[in-house]
């Protein structure tokens, strides 16, 4: 255990198929009659970067503190390798947390901050001045070892946040919405940071968050939350384009969400009708804005073709949103590169493949 | 329109006549304690207006009194024993209250506040009874269990204000740095709860110091400097009282401004400094 771990400083996604660092199996937690999570089982692998995304009130605060030990889970269990972690006291677990308003001790100065986990941990006085030298370095705060929290600003309080928790060497470290006390400047500078600090400490980071776009920036894998449960656990990548539900597709990126009715091989939704594999009824499908184009003009046969009627267009710099009334009333957004001068009436087309089925999430289709 | 314009009017008189009314109200507070320090000065005793003859015989008198000395000296004993037996019961009294959960926490609270509003009357006798039944002789311990306990409330309500404002996500991440509770306790809620504790003993020291009710009914052999000077008053005024109240006077002056600098020295928000000048009633 060296605090710069140069083996998994590569950027290799961590392997899952070995042990799982963290298992939390079966979690369930109620505040008086109301549920905050249910049933959650959700893995952690070593030195992997997991964000549990949520809205606020889905329950992903309550889970980081049952992981933390400062809530004591209704049902279920939480093991780190093959020690039970929920019967342990917080100071027992091997799991140091950075809290949202950083909760530095504002009567100690930086280093004593930093050095608090090391001073009631008994550590020789020569080593810990020594961590804590290499932890001030490594969050670059050396320069403010003397200050006092107060006396320093919010996102130099962020970073002795870390350094304090990293110090302690941890196998896991909680972060429960470090980055949204910070202004948007700073916030992208820091999740950069972030995402490269926890690289090179090779730490598994489990990273609280409602910022979809945060969570796609840094993690390995996103597990979002809703209402206590989980709607889907995957790779961004994987959950950009495969959302399992209707609500993963929603909250992770836009998207049209088309409900269709199947039979024989064929979804129809209002005058569109593509081709699918799926047993005939009601379906979800997702389709991105990105996936609809405007008709090259070749007739590639595998491709679905209509008619729509750009009625707005957004402006997002590199790209525009335009929203596209089809001759049936159909609205639908799709996203062009700027400049195309996409105006009036259009030949558009997207793939088949491109419409993905999704679940329903109950109340949560609020696309079409 | 027009109530902006009535409103402006009004803050125009109000502003006027404030100044005034400051004034006396301050010189309603404050022109007794003058004339108790210039007429320990007066020559010809505490009677005539104005004062003449300035001296300092009554201090010279003073100084050589030793009935006086004692009693101060038995009243600070006093102090520092009702500080400490309401700092050790109201700091456990005051986190119980804030943290824990038990069966009758409401009554809890309201019985611990009570002996504020209680007169010292009913305190004094009552504890009276209690020494009397367990057989306890009079002293000035007695005086002191009795201060003790009567501010034991005092102590309460000001620890559990500095309790309130404390930020709990900080003890949270001293047991997450592997601090124990007790650690915890002694690093980190303590340091914060310095500056209430620290009021909280100076406002009992103070308390305790002019305390005659609760005093009276559990008086042993030896005077405290209240129940002195009152028992002097019986025998009439002399300007000596003048002078010995004027240099508690100077006391408790000095007693705030070291407990000012601390509060300026420790950093922390001014609204702790108020909360602490707070009446102690309003903890609740």
């Amino acid at each position: 255990m060296v605090l710069i771990n140069t083996e998994s400083a590569s950027s290799s996604p961590p392997k899952l198929g070995t042990q799982p660092l963290l298992s939390i199996r079966n979690v369930a937690k109620s505040f008086g009659r109301n549920p905050v999570l249910r049933d959650i089982s959700l893995q952690v692998a070593e030195g992997e970067f997991l964000t549990v995304l949520g809205e606020s009130g889905s329950g992903k605060t309550t889970l980081l503190r049952i992981i933390a030990g400062f809530e004591t889970a209704d049902s279920g269990e939480i093991w780190m390798e093959a020690q039970r972690l929920d019967a342990l006291p917080p100071y027992h677990r091997r799991v140091n947390t950075v809290f949202q308003y950083y909760a530095l001790f504002p009567h100690l100065t930086v280093e004593e901050n930093v050095g608090y986990g090391l001073k009631v941990a008994k550590l020789p006085k020569e080593q810990s001045v020594s961590r804590v030298e290499q932890a001030l370095a490594m969050v670059k705060m050396t320069a403010y070892a003397e200050f006092k929290p107060g006396k320093i600003s919010g996102g130099q309080q962020q970073r002795v946040a870390l350094a304090r928790a990293l110090v302690n060497r941890p196998r896991l470290l909680l972060l429960d919405e470090p980055l949204s006390a910070l202004d948007a400047n700073l916030r992208r500078q820091m999740q950069v940071e972030l995402k490269s600090l926890q690289r090179e400490v090779g730490i598994a980071f489990v990273f609280v968050t409602h910022d979809q776009e945060e969570a796609m920036v840094m993690s390995d894998r996103i597990a979002l939350l809703r209402r206590g449960e989980l709607e889907q656990v995957a790779s961004p990548r994987e959950i950009y384009s495969h959302p399992a539900t209707a609500y993963a597709a929603q909250f992770i990126g836009h998207t049209n969400l088309l409900t269709a009715e199947v039979s024989r091989g064929i979804a129809r939704c209002k005058s569109l009708s593509w081709p699918v594999k799926l047993p005939d009824g009601v379906a979800l499908f997702s389709l991105r804005p990105e996936n609809i184009r405007v008709a090259a003009g070749n007739t590639d046969s595998d491709r679905i073709g209509f008619r729509g009627k750009v009625i707005w267009q957004a402006f997002h710099g590199a790209t525009e949103l335009l929203q596209i009334e089809c001759i049936d009333g159909l609205l639908l957004s799709m996203r062009t590169a700027s400049g195309q001068n996409s105006r009036g009436n259009l030949l558009l087309e997207f793939s088949p493949e491109d419409a993905i089925p999704v679940r329903k999430s109950q109340e949560a289709e609020k696309g079409l | 329109m027009e109530l902006p314009l009535r409103a402006l009017e009004s803050s125009v008189t109000a502003s006027r006549w404030l100044p005034w009314h400051a004034a006396l109200v301050f010189g309603f507070l404050y022109l007794p304690i003058v004339t108790l320090i210039v007429y320990s000065f007066n020559g010809s005793g505490v009677g005539g207006f104005p004062p003449r003859d300035l001296t300092l015989a009554w201090y010279r008198l003073l100084f050589a009194d030793e009935a006086i000395w004692t009693s101060v000296l038995n009243s600070l004993l006093v102090a520092i024993a009702a500080v400490i037996i309401s700092l050790g019961f109201g700091i456990p009294a005051a986190l119980a209250l804030d943290r824990a959960n038990f069966p009758g926490k409401a009554l809890f609270r309201r019985l611990v506040l009570l002996p504020l509003i209680l007169p010292g009357i009913i305190t004094g006798l009552s504890l009276l009874m209690l020494f009397r039944e367990a057989d306890i002789k009079l002293s000035l311990l007695t005086i002191a269990l009795g201060h003790g306990t009567a501010l034991i409330s005092v102590a309460t309500t000001e620890v559990f204000a500095g309790l309130q404002k404390l930020d709990r996500s900080q003890e949270e991440a001293s047991l997450d740095l592997g601090a124990n509770y007790w650690q915890t306790f002694r690093h980190v809620t303590l340091p914060n709860l310095r500056l209430s504790i620290i009021g909280a003993a100076l406002l009992i020291f103070t308390l305790s110091m002019d305390e005659i009710a609760v005093s009276f009914f559990l008086i042993g052999r030896d005077n405290t400097l209240p129940l002195e000077i009152w028992g002097r008053l019986r025998r009439g005024i002399t300007p000596e009282i003048n002078a010995i109240s004027s240099i508690i006077f100077v006391f408790s002056l000095f007693a705030i401004l070291i407990w000012y600098r601390l509060r300026v020295a420790s950093e922390v928000q001014p609204e702790i400094a108020a909360e602490l000048l707070e009446s102690p009633a309003q903890g609740d």
